[in-house]
């Protein structure tokens, strides 16, 4: 029989979503699980999968366009069973006969729509009531992680973006055939450890985006990492007679710089100075960029993200400082753009502020390098002089694609790298 | 000397004292480290004795408004400076005495000293630098000394401080911190606050009940900058109305100091400046962590702006080690670290159904007159964060117990979430309202909407009334206004 695809509510301000793009079109021959579209909501782009295997039919829900949240979109119709044409199997003859617990995306566990069913047996807040009735969950469903249990609104605010999302697991490549099951995972992990003796989390979609993502480019991308020393001492100097002449108005400093925006100016004109390593990797063609637009991990509630500094080549560190501080505070409160945090063409990770000396960061495709930046620190180094002296050192670590660039290149680049960074003053000419 | 604890607490402040009484309830065999006094700043320095001052300001305030209410006094009243810090003091001390007790009812070793961790489940105790500091009761006999403890877990709850501006440090002399603040020996006749916090506001406040000419400076465009917009302008106008000069936008940027006085060189947004002349001046510029020696680094125990970095239930970067109250971050508040000590205890002792804590649902008070109470988010946090909010006032002009109190000057401001009814923040300001707050505070905890605050029978008269007004306002449907 056939299966409804709608738009599902990936997100709790969403009433209603737009299709970034399709990967099937009508006709198409879809496996459960494919990824089917992807929406964009301001938080992030999520993809979601075929509810059911068959024939995708009826596309209606076209790229770009503002579909209300419930709607169905598409239909799957099982191989051989009969499409009667354009028109939409009359809903009556779907809901008589329930899917299936798992091919239709209406009813994975926790979203039956009956409004208030069961609900007065339920120990739920008011809050929650409320939500689980506006948007069609039922409570009896849900485990409530409040007071003896009690439903409260978290709960009901999670089943509904868990809910329609079986997306993470499924994707193309290896990492996708490496746990074919979303279900059964969690449940060997779990006889390992005693009843009771830990607690289990939903995962948020941010999580699963960025489980995926990260098993996808380690085991597709081949990396390999280059260390290097950078002394440090004069850029913390001119770092200083910088900020102390920023400009004052309205008593504030019109810029104050850290060590990092100036890391993303100096990583940004090495590449631009290194223009064969400024690329990314498709199995296609090698794409070259003309300009340097610099990914910087900002850690945010649960997670992380990399917002973009855009042409950080061409920018004054001033201007770097001030956008990163910008992008950061949007990116802790959840209001980035997607254009904000998509792309790039590389990417600086530093931990440095935690003590860190010295880590490999994992690429974020489509950058090519990822630079992971650890702390500066007094160490002992020997001059020029051949004289042991106390220098203030930081270690950065490049990891690299190796199908797009290769050692030398890398070398060469952080060479680069090390030199604007030992000579700060070149960053300003 | 060792001895194996399962939970040792450094710092017997609000966040610690009540975490080691949580623990010794849970069956944990618990010690607390104190260098200074049983309660820490909280009731020996800090909320309690404030509130002792503050009391005797009003008690003042309300003898000099007598015949508002037809009540003549023949004769003066007179604020006795020394007996009104002595008052303060006692109440503190009461209350010290009273932890010293609870930490002996409960079975809780309390070793005297300054703690330093050594390694994961291990301090090392040496002899306090100073004394016990005044209101400290004797230590008792029974009390621990120097040496070397260990524990399955260490809850680190060593608080705060105040921060100083460099180049403006207290002295203890003319530039006041609370300490001093606290327990002033004779009442300067004008009297400079930089910073208008609750800690800066609460002092301006007294000083000015007590007949002191009061200057507040702020550096951001408005006073109490972390309360709603609204609720700060109004206690602002309050504020001014009893005499207090208030500059905001102003930055100190200079005290040059006098025999006997201060002379502060101000920066005001219109750029023109001014220098102020003032007897005294209290540094309320916010307080900072006790982070210092105890052998954080060593262990890598992540630090962050001056605080230790914990998780919801106070979890460091270090397995064993845990940090919760001021050390562990803002917001800075007594309730907070009890919360938190509560919390962090439960977990570790293997409670189901802990819940971390929520930041958003953390009250605040102000004490100064008017008073000043909110939870929640304000109407401008909420608006940023993309929410559409609904939002209710209600003026105690039109609130009949308010009026016949003669406190008719206040406002309760409701932030509603218009898609789901939920009550996201609510703002006040005006007589009692720091004891008010809490209908709000246990209304969003119960995750409640505007129907289940409209369906709630309020007493009449009171001033909560006040309170539901506000909801019925945030939907079109207040009564008396």
């Amino acid at each position: 029989m056939a299966s409804e695809v709608i738009l599902p509510k990936v997100d709790m301000d969403m009433a209603t979503g737009k299709i970034s793009k399709w990967f099937f079109s009508e006709g198409d021959t879809v496996r459960k699980g494919d990824v089917l579209f992807e929406i964009e909501t301001d938080k992030a782009a999520m993809e979601i999968d075929a509810p059911a295997d068959g024939i995708l039919r009826d596309v209606k829900g076209g790229e770009g366009v503002d579909i209300p949240v419930g709607a169905a979109v598409a239909w799957i119709y099982g191989e051989g069973e009969a499409y009667t044409g354009a028109a939409s199997p009359a809903p009556a003859a779907l809901e008589a006969a329930p899917a299936p617990a798992a091919a239709s995306p209406k009813a994975p566990s926790a979203t039956v729509s009956a409004p208030g069913a069961q609900d007065g047996a339920v120990r739920a807040t008011p809050l929650a009531r409320r939500l689980a009735r506006d948007n069609g969950i039922d409570l009896s469903g849900l485990a409530g992680s409040g007071p003896h249990g009690r439903v409260v609104a978290i709960d009901v605010t999670s089943a509904m973006t868990t809910a329609p999302v079986p997306v993470a697991v499924a994707s193309t490549g290896p990492a996708a055939a490496a746990i074919p099951d979303a279900v059964r995972a969690p449940n060997d992990a779990l006889k390992h450890f005693a009843e009771g003796s830990y607690e289990l989390q939903p995962h948020s979609s941010m999580r699963r985006t960025i489980a995926r993502r990260l098993v996808e480019a380690k085991s597709t991308v081949p990396h390999f990492y280059l260390t290097v020393d950078c002394r440090l001492d004069a850029l913390m100097k001119l770092r200083a007679e910088l900020n102390a002449s920023a400009p004052i108005a309205d008593g504030i400093a019109s810029y104050k710089l850290s060590v990092n925006d100036m890391v993303i100016k100096a990583y940004a004109l090495a590449l631009a100075a290194t223009p064969e390593a400024n690329v990314s990797w498709t199995e296609e063609q090698l794409v070259r960029h003309r300009f340097v637009d610099i990914g910087v991990a900002v850690s945010v509630p649960g997670g992380l993200i990399t917002p973009i500094v855009r042409q950080a080549q061409a920018k004054s560190l001033s201007a770097i400082s001030n956008e990163m501080k910008d992008l950061a505070a949007r990116a802790k409160a959840g209001r980035l753009k997607p254009e904000e945090y998509q792309g790039g063409t590389a990417a600086v990770s530093n931990l440095g502020m935690f003590g860190v000396r010295q880590f490999a960061a994992i690429i974020n495709p489509p950058h090519a390098t990822i630079l992971a930046v650890g702390a500066g620190e007094r160490r002992p180094v020997v001059d020029d002089t051949g004289e042991l002296a106390v220098a203030t050192v930081m270690s950065v670590t490049l990891s690299t694609d190796h199908r797009a660039v290769d050692g030398a290149l890398g070398a060469e680049l952080v060479g680069k790298l090390r030199a604007f960074i030992e000579n700060p003053m070149s960053m300003l000419v | 000397m060792s001895s194996a604890y399962d939970l040792i607490i450094v710092g017997s402040g609000p966040g610690g004292y009540v975490a080691a009484i949580r623990a010794a309830q849970l069956g944990l065999r618990t010690a607390i480290v104190e260098r200074e006094h049983l309660g820490g700043v909280c009731l020996n320095w800090g909320c309690i004795p404030t509130k002792a001052l503050l009391r005797s300001a009003e008690i003042l305030d309300h003898a000099n408004h007598a015949r508002r209410y037809g009540l003549r006094i023949d004769g003066t009243v007179t604020a006795e400076i020394s007996e009104v810090v002595a008052r303060s003091r006692g109440v503190s001390q009461r209350l010290n005495g009273g932890v010293g007790f609870l930490m002996k009812k409960n079975g809780i070793d309390v070793i005297w000293g300054e703690a330093r961790l050594a390694k994961p489940g291990e301090i090392v105790v040496s002899a306090p630098a100073k004394p016990p500091m005044q209101p400290q009761n004797p230590v008792p006999k029974s009390t621990l000394g120097a040496g070397t403890y260990t524990a399955r877990h260490i809850v680190l709850a060593t608080g705060a401080r105040p921060r100083a501006l460099p180049g403006i440090e207290p002295d203890g002399r003319l530039i006041w911190t609370y300490f001093e603040a606290m327990v002033p020996k004779a009442l300067p006749k004008s009297l400079l606050v930089m910073g208008s916090g609750a800690i800066g506001i609460e002092f301006a406040s007294f000083y000015r009940s007590m007949g002191v000419e009061v200057t507040v400076v702020e550096v951001m465009e408005r006073i109490m900058p972390v309360e709603d917009a609204e609720i700060s302008t109004l206690a602002r106008k309050a504020l001014e109305k009893r005499g207090l000069t208030i500059l905001t936008s102003a930055r100190v940027t200079k005290v040059e100091k006098g025999a006997d006085s201060i002379t502060a060189t101000i920066e005001t947004a219109d750029g023109k400046g001014r220098t102020i002349t003032a007897d005294r001046m209290i540094s309320a510029i916010g307080v900072q962590g006790n982070i210092e020696g105890l052998g954080l680094e060593a262990l890598g125990i992540a630090t962050e702006r001056g605080c230790i970095v914990a998780d919801g239930y106070g979890r460091t970067n270090v397995a064993g080690l845990y940090a919760i109250g001021d050390v562990a971050g803002p917001p800075m508040l007594a309730h907070k670290a009890e919360h938190e000590g509560v919390i962090c205890v439960e977990k570790i002792a293997g409670l189901e159904n802990v819940h971390a804590l929520d930041k958003d649902r953390i009250p605040g008070c102000t004490y100064c007159d008017p008073q000043v109470a909110s939870v929640g988010l304000t109407e401008a946090k909420a608006r940023e964060q993309g929410r559409d909010v609904r939002i209710g006032r209600f003026s105690f002009a039109a609130n009949g117990k308010a009026i016949a109190l003669g406190e008719d000057n206040g406002l309760v401001k409701t932030v509603f979430d218009n898609r789901t009814g939920a009550l996201i923040g609510a703002h006040m300001v005006g007589a009692e309202v720091t004891e008010l707050l809490q209908g709000f505070v246990v209304a969003m905890n119960l995750e409640t909407t505007e129907q289940e605050l409209m369906h709630t029978v309020f007493p009449h008269p009171t001033l909560s009334e006040a309170m539901k007004e506000s909801v019925l306002d945030a939907y079109g449907q207040a009564i008396n206004a």
